[in-house]
């Protein structure tokens, strides 16, 4: 059924006479919640349709129902002119439609071939595949080693083994779901140079789902913008300017600070009042400093490596950088979870003995950890005991905790930070994962820490709960805590720092005041050009 | 909010005692269908069991007795896994610990009560130090507290079984153990755990020291400190880390009061004798499966002390209750199956809440996306 490298040049004469896709109507709730309604899609071969809009309004749950993985209550689907009933992803991949996750689906622990023949029926052909590896990635530019262990590579790398796995079908209908959220500036021109080539050569129709709005103007042909289940605005990406589709996805002039993070606007301009308040702080002596951190990862690579780091009272510095430079290690360092090869880490001159359980948060250096799950929560205790996880101290005594005292503490947290949960003994697990992060968020300023160390904090929360988080964050330095901010959006970063530093390969590589940020220098330094 | 809430909390008690009642019943008709298989009768199966566990004269107090060492053995393994460490070596640890408190009790002697003292004391330091051993492999090599814990039990069977043929050790001097090999030399009558007399029933003080454990534990675990952190690094090994609970520290305590209850529990089968546990003697294969017992306990209550309790005195009343069942010509380890099958029945219904709720929230969650 699937139409081969040949049928697929067969096809070429077709593209323009019916769409690939038209989606006609399209509707599907989710209990009293619509997260389409009405939708209509077409997409063309030959272009690259970009489809934007906030968390929640509806995109992914659109390509989910063209893939398979969601039915639609109401509505059709066309392929190629062909009303067709998409149960599953095999249905999806039989018609030709091939999607890239947000999420990786890759197996740390096999290889790159491995990976890519994962989910193949019947016998398995090692050297056909690592063949046709090796075709695509010449036919693409998208350069890998077959036989390299996916754990090993980057996230840049990983996706392109996402895409090499998409491709190796030969689908003619590609879905690209937020590709650039873990690439370097970089990687992300070098994936819409390849995604070009995909669609041009071949005659594919291609998706690019995104929230960002610069790679939606620039990559694309069509515009759909979709707010609260409906498409809003439909237009050439041409004709488009990024205030008219900030405009359309938000529904109103984006004003706020961190909506326009959120969006992934870039906002240089009016970084001056922000740092006047860094530079009256920064008189200060450095609350917390690292010095010559070094710490050996598995198969002699230096995760962090002579890393050196001041963070004055007041103060909120952005550690700029792609993932997998030694961020991860970093917070690790800083909750005590890992011990240095080399180097020491000094809260108020007082040297923190590295790796000794509870060392770093007794210092007073709090931490919002880039995965809660991993160490910031547990998930089978009480939201109360979670609220208490570092210090019992003020909820017990001679060893007896005070249940009274933990309820009352955990109310108190519970109001002060708005945590939606049913009460405080209930389990951690009930809550959502924004409500989580309020749970560490208020446990953690709660301890009034004299360094805040706040990994990826906004992961996977929606623009209100960005929101709050950068408010906090924000109300803390004002408040004298000094902030480490560690995130891989570099929106985040430029929005809330005073002052910037750039990871790369474990080591800082650049420093900068917020003012004097050029976006281009600051782009080459995370991708290591400048190093 | 309120109203709802409570009437589901009413379904789900009825959805537990449901799913109970349920696997048990099957897991007795099971028993039953077994016994009838092998060619014996239900009816006079059912009765010797609850002739030998309750009816007959004494019996209810051996059970009684009987329970005691598999309770403080089930208490330990509950500290142990709340930590989130997996001990499953208790029979060695028992067997060590009842080989200290008797080397040591006749070493130094004295007066009754102390003897005693000293007997219990000894026999938690080696069942601690025995589980000891395998805390050490863990937390400065990395061994598996599983494998370890378990081979552990082999090997101090061997090492009680050489003490126990070596005169300077264990071994009873040649005029007090007749033509008996690797035996130990009994315990005076000063020197034993006393009884209580109730109704004909003799309980052995042994019990009241085990409940006690359960509910002490059940306290500390709820409601201090440590128990909090203990729970925490059972959870979540890398939040306690951050938050200050060493794995090492707390682990390695764990592990060895876990092996501590276990060797506890050897020591009063010594000291408390009774028809069930030899004769105030140790003996090679003293231990008598008590260890495997508790852990059995301890994994049907799923962790809390409190609910170990009756569960004891069940798994006590079907191992007592099995001597009389040889006499209705029924081979009498049927009662290992049926404490088998009983197991399996208590473990089915958490697993299927579990999957319900799971796909309950699942469903939820489907919905609010």
């Amino acid at each position: 059924m699937n139409p081969g490298p040949t049928g697929r040049s067969g096809a070429d004469p077709h593209a323009g006479s019916a769409p690939a896709v038209d989606l006609r109507q399209i509707t599907k709730r989710f209990g009293a919640v619509t997260a389409c309604d009405g939708v209509d899609l077409v997409l063309q071969r030959g272009r690259i349709h970009g489809i934007l809009g906030e968390n929640g309004a509806g995109k992914s749950t659109l390509m989910k129902m063209l893939i398979g993985l969601v039915l639609p209550d109401e509505g059709s689907i066309h392929v190629d002119g062909t009303p067709q009933q998409i149960h599953s992803p095999l249905d999806a991949s039989a018609l030709g439609i091939g999607m890239v996750h947000q999420h990786f689906s890759l197996v740390d622990a096999l290889t790159v071939w491995e990976n890519v023949a994962l989910g193949e029926a019947g016998r398995l052909d090692p050297r056909a595949i690592r063949n046709r590896i090796g075709d695509i990635a010449d036919h693409y530019g998208l350069v890998i080693e077959p036989d390299a262990q996916v754990g090993d590579l980057t996230a840049g790398l990983r996706q392109r083994v996402e895409i090499i796995k998409c491709l190796r079908r030969d689908p003619t209908i590609v879905i690209f779901d937020e590709p650039t959220s873990v690439l370097t500036p970089e990687e992300s021109l070098q994936l819409f140079e390849s995604l070009r080539q995909v669609v041009a050569d071949e005659g594919r129709a291609v998706v690019l789902v995104s929230h960002k709005l610069d790679e939606v103007l620039h990559a694309t042909d069509d515009i759909s913008i979709m707010r609260q289940g409906r498409v809003v605005d439909r237009m050439l990406s041409v004709d488009a300017d990024a205030p008219t589709l900030a405009r359309g996805m938000v529904g109103r002039e984006v004003s706020l600070r961190s909506e326009r993070a959120a969006l992934g606007v870039l906002v240089v301009d009016d970084a001056d009042t922000v740092n006047e308040k860094a530079h009256a702080e920064a008189a200060g002596d450095a609350v917390l400093a690292i010095s010559g951190a070094t710490v050996r990862a598995g198969g002699g690579i230096l995760a962090l490596d002579d890393l050196s780091l001041e963070l004055r009272a007041g103060e909120i510095v952005g550690v700029a950088g792609v993932e997998g430079n030694g961020q991860r290690e970093l917070g690790d360092l800083l909750s005590s979870l890992i011990s240095l090869d080399s180097g020491s880490v000094t809260v108020d001159g007082v040297r923190i003995p590295d790796g000794r359980s509870g060392a770093m948060a007794k210092a007073g250096i709090g931490v919002i950890p880039e995965d809660r799950h991993d160490s910031g929560v547990v998930l089978d205790m009480t939201v109360a005991e979670n609220l208490v996880l570092v210090d019992q101290s003020n909820v017990s005594t001679r060893g007896v905790i005070d249940q009274r005292a933990l309820e009352t503490f955990a109310n108190e947290m519970i109001e002060q930070f708005g945590i939606l949960c049913a009460g405080p003994n209930a389990p951690m697990w009930s809550l959502s994962g924004g409500n989580q992060q309020r749970v560490v968020l208020a446990r953690e300023l709660a301890q009034h820490p004299k360094v805040l160390v706040a990994a990826q904090p906004t992961r996977g929360l929606d623009v209100g709960a960005i929101e709050y988080m950068g408010e906090r964050l924000t109300a803390a330095a004002e408040a004298g805590v000094a902030v480490l901010l560690i995130s891989s959006e570099l929106e985040e970063i430029l929005d809330l720092s005073h002052r910037i530093v750039v990871m790369h390969s474990g080591r800082i590589v650049g420093e900068m005041d917020r003012s004097a940020v050029k976006l281009e220098e600051l782009g080459l330094l995370m991708g290591g050009a400048a190093a | 909010m309120t109203a709802p809430r409570t009437t589901t909390q009413g379904t789900r008690l009825g959805e537990w005692i449901g799913l109970y009642c349920l696997s048990v019943l099957a897991a007795l008709v099971l028993s039953a269908l077994l016994v009838e298989a092998t060619g014996g009768d239900w009816r006079p199966v059912v009765n010797a069991l609850l002739d030998g566990s309750l009816r007959k004269p004494g019996r209810w107090g051996e059970t009684l007795g009987t329970a005691a060492p598999i309770l403080l053995v089930a208490v330990g393994t509950i500290v142990s896994g709340k930590a989130g460490l997996i001990n499953i070596g208790q029979e060695g640890q028992l067997l060590v610990g009842a080989a200290f408190g008797t080397y040591f009790g006749f070493l130094i002697g004295g007066p009754g009560p102390f003897n005693l003292v000293v007997i219990v004391l000894f026999g938690a330091l080696g069942g601690g130090l025995w589980a000891g051993v395998a805390a050490l492999l863990k937390f400065w090599r990395d061994v598996p507290e599983v494998l370890s814990t378990l081979l552990l039990v082999t090997v101090g069977g061997q090492l009680v079984a050489y003490g126990l043929s070596q005169s300077w050790l264990l071994l009873a001097p040649l005029g007090d153990r007749g033509n008996r090999n690797q035996v130990s030399k009994q315990l005076p009558k000063d020197n034993r755990l006393p009884r209580l007399e109730v109704f004909g029933n003799e309980i052995p003080l042994a019990v009241f020291i085990a409940i006690l454990s359960a509910i002490v534990i059940s306290l500390l675990l709820a409601r201090t400190v440590w128990g909090f952190r203990l729970r925490m690094l059972g959870r979540n090994q890398r939040a306690a880390q951050r938050s200050g609970v060493s794995r090492t520290g707390y682990g390695a305590s764990a592990l060895m009061i876990s092996g501590a209850f276990a060797g506890l529990a050897g020591a009063v089968m010594f000291a408390g004798g009774g028809f069930a546990f030899g004769n105030y003697q140790l003996v090679p294969g003293f231990a008598t499966n008590i260890g495997w017992t508790g852990l059995l306990v301890a994994l049907v209550a799923r962790e809390k002390a409190l609910i170990a309790i009756p569960v004891a005195f069940v798994f006590a009343g079907l191992r007592t209750g099995s001597s009389f069942v040889g006499a209705t010509g029924v081979e009498g380890r049927i009662t290992d199956v049926i404490q088998g099958f009983l197991v399996l029945a208590l473990l089915v219904p958490p697993a299927v809440m579990f999957l319900r709720d799971r796909g309950r929230a699942r469903a939820a969650a489907g919905e609010r996306a």
